[in-house]
């Protein structure tokens, strides 16, 4: 499990400390390596890489080519519940907001993928819930599964962790990919922003991701919140994280999304900021440290970064996202999770990818590969 | 530096140069060839050991120091039956439980068969075995002997006993970088500059055999390959320079974000 290997690598104050310490030598080093290791991706991201920014976003484009072609992957949330047990303190859902709270019915899920469908040619459904287990548990999920199982080739989840036994049954109800973002690996912040409810729990968390793995889901998806604590320090963690996920679990996809905490509803302000010039920064390191990985960005980024990064690193993009359950049909007075950046109709996005030479796909996926996976 | 230590099956090695026992004109040449190296691990094939023939045993010939792991194997054998049967005898006739596992059917370009090497290092690591396979450079074969507990995996670097150095090095990359256990690049490493571009690459340790044994002067060879396996390790360590790649004026990628 995770949290063992963790407290065996370089603690979080030494890997702040070694990142603050990279020089521009590092930094070439790092870009000319045949195989990039943890060192390399820490002088990548380090402020001593800035000057590099260019070279670092010509060398993500040609991985990204090599490894992808021209193309980017769409995928489109559907929030179901935002029925929540928890209070962390940055997030609209947080128990003690007073609003209504919503979790839909089987046949309003079945509205909610229809209105989809009509937006646009969506295959790779995300549903998403809060964190309730008792309004939306396994079951709930197992059942939200089988009702949009007909209308999408390649379903997703973010929602709460769960037992290796319950991913198990989840992907043999037709589940494909699973996205959990830690929020922060700092262990010790973590419990504030996080105070109550399952995810106060960080190691339940963390190694959530050792239970996916060993239940044969086919996709994780990782992420940190970015404006909680130190960001280069916690994308190094989850880069090692990754790794050593990889290296477990290596018949897995992975993904990874780097989410810049946006207003919402609990009035938290960000601790830090990250610019536009350093989420590039971030986005190249990552793709020149692991060629592969899929690299998402959300509604959460304006149509100008997100129409540019596409081409250079990034590999799929949602759009036209609610992110209030019901909000793709009837229901627009519930509360939305965070405010979006990008309103465009999923067309828009679409054609204004295509118009940058790009390939717009939007099913990678078919019902076929759906069989029992192979599990040691 | 700290200490540099390989471990393997509980095993600590301060030596990354393995050795073969293989091709070598005298058993005495062989000895002294093998205390030049300094190694600490030392292969033999099972099937070449008569215990009845004391002068054309070479295992009275290896210097049975503390210090030297022998690492029997089973060349000879073309399926994982008889691999097993063989592992079996070999822990019998020389006390250890250490096998370097070889199963080459082909007997053209002794080409490793990755199917029964599988099967041969589940079934050995469930008989309590310390396994050491010799394979393909293949990333994906590297991975399947980890879930089945293997103790290491032995790429080769080129058909055994060509002398043609790194021929397989982009897999041999991507195994370094995505194997758990120890990678001991095996076979095909013809020159001690070839031991060192392994090491340099991250290997952890090299095994030479031929290219020791079929040397005009043995002894010498063994020296340098010693050296230069030293070396590799040392400049892998150390963290190599970066290579410089010519600039290429492009219009910029990134004036979005101004």
């Amino acid at each position: 499990m995770f949290s063992e290997e963790l407290l065996k690598l370089l603690s979080w104050e030494e890997t702040t400390a070694a990142i603050a310490a990279k020089t521009a030598a590092d930094v070439r080093r790092a870009l000319s390596a045949a195989h990039p290791g943890i060192e390399d991706f820490m002088a990548l991201i380090s402020p001593a890489a800035a000057p590099f920014l260019e070279e670092m976003a010509r060398k993500s484009q040609t991985l990204t080519r090599e490894r992808f072609g021209k193309t980017i992957g769409m995928y489109i949330p559907m929030y179901i519940t935002n029925a929540c047990t928890n209070s962390c303190v940055y997030c609209g859902f947080n128990r003690h907001n007073r609003f209504p709270r919503v979790v839909l019915t089987p046949e309003q899920i079945e509205d909610e993928c229809k209105a989809i469908r009509r937006l646009g040619p969506f295959e790779n459904l995300l549903i998403v819930t809060g964190e309730h287990p008792g309004l939306a548990g396994p079951d709930y999920i197992a059942e939200a599964l089988r009702v949009c199982r007909p209308y999408f080739s390649n379903l997703s989840i973010e929602v709460m962790p769960l037992s290796q036994d319950d991913y198990s049954r989840l992907v043999a109800e037709g589940l494909n990919g699973v996205v959990c973002f830690q929020e922060t690996y700092h262990r010790e912040r973590y419990k504030v922003y996080h105070p109550a409810g399952m995810k106060s729990r960080f190691e339940w968390r963390l190694d959530g991701y050792d239970r996916m793995g060993a239940a044969g889901v086919h996709k994780i998806g990782m992420g940190v919140l970015i404006g909680l604590e130190d960001w280069r320090t916690d994308v190094t963690m989850m880069a090692r994280h990754l790794l050593y996920l990889r290296k477990k679990y290596w018949r897995t996809r992975y993904s990874v999304n780097f989410p810049r905490m946006r207003p919402s509803e609990s009035g938290f302000q960000p601790n830090v900021v990250m610019t536009d010039r350093e989420l590039a920064q971030l986005t190249f390191a990552f793709r020149i440290f692991d060629r592969d990985v899929d690299i998402s960005v959300s509604t959460r980024e304006r149509p100008n970064f997100r129409d540019n990064i596409c081409t250079l690193g990034a590999t799929s993009l949602s759009a036209g996202s609610k992110t209030d359950p019901g909000g793709y049909h009837t229901y627009p007075q519930s509360l939305e999770q965070f405010a979006v950046s990008d309103e465009r109709t999923p067309e828009a996005v679409a054609s204004a990818i295509r118009g940058r030479g790009m390939e717009v796909v939007w099913k990678d996926w078919d019902k076929i590969f759906d069989t029992p996976p192979c599990v040691r | 530096m700290d200490k540099d230590i390989l471990t393997i099956g509980g095993r600590a090695f301060t030596s990354r140069l393995f050795v073969g026992t293989g091709k070598f004109s005298s058993n005495e040449l062989m000895r002294r060839a093998i205390e030049a190296s300094g190694s600490q691990m030392v292969t033999m094939a099972m099937k070449r050991i008569d215990m009845d023939s004391p002068e054309d045993d070479m295992l009275r010939h290896i210097a049975t120091s503390e210090a030297i792991q022998l690492l029997p194997n089973t060349s000879g054998v073309r399926d994982a039956r008889e691999a097993v049967l063989a592992a079996e005898l070999a822990r019998e006739a020389f006390g250890t439980n250490f096998i370097k596992l070889e199963i080459h059917p082909d007997p053209k370009y002794l080409f490793p068969d990755p199917v029964e090497t599988l099967k041969a290092t589940e079934e050995l690591v469930r008989l309590g075995f310390v396994v050491l396979p010799y394979i393909q450079a293949d990333p994906v074969l590297c991975k399947r002997l980890e879930d089945v507990g293997t103790a290491a995996v032995m790429p080769l670097a080129a058909p055994i006993g060509t002398n043609k150095g790194l021929v397989t090095r982009e897999m041999l990359e991507i195994i370094i970088a995505e194997t758990t256990v120890p990678v001991i690049v095996d076979a095909g490493l013809g020159a001690p500059s070839h031991a060192a571009a392994a090491m340099e690459l991250g290997a952890d340790a090299v095994l030479v055999n031929t290219a020791i044994a079929v040397a005009a002067d043995p002894v010498e060879m063994a020296r340098a390959f010693a050296e230069a396996t030293v070396a590799g390790r040392r400049a892998y360590r150390a963290g190599l320079g970066a290579v410089a790649s010519p600039g290429q004026a492009t219009s910029p990628l990134t004036s979005f974000l101004d």
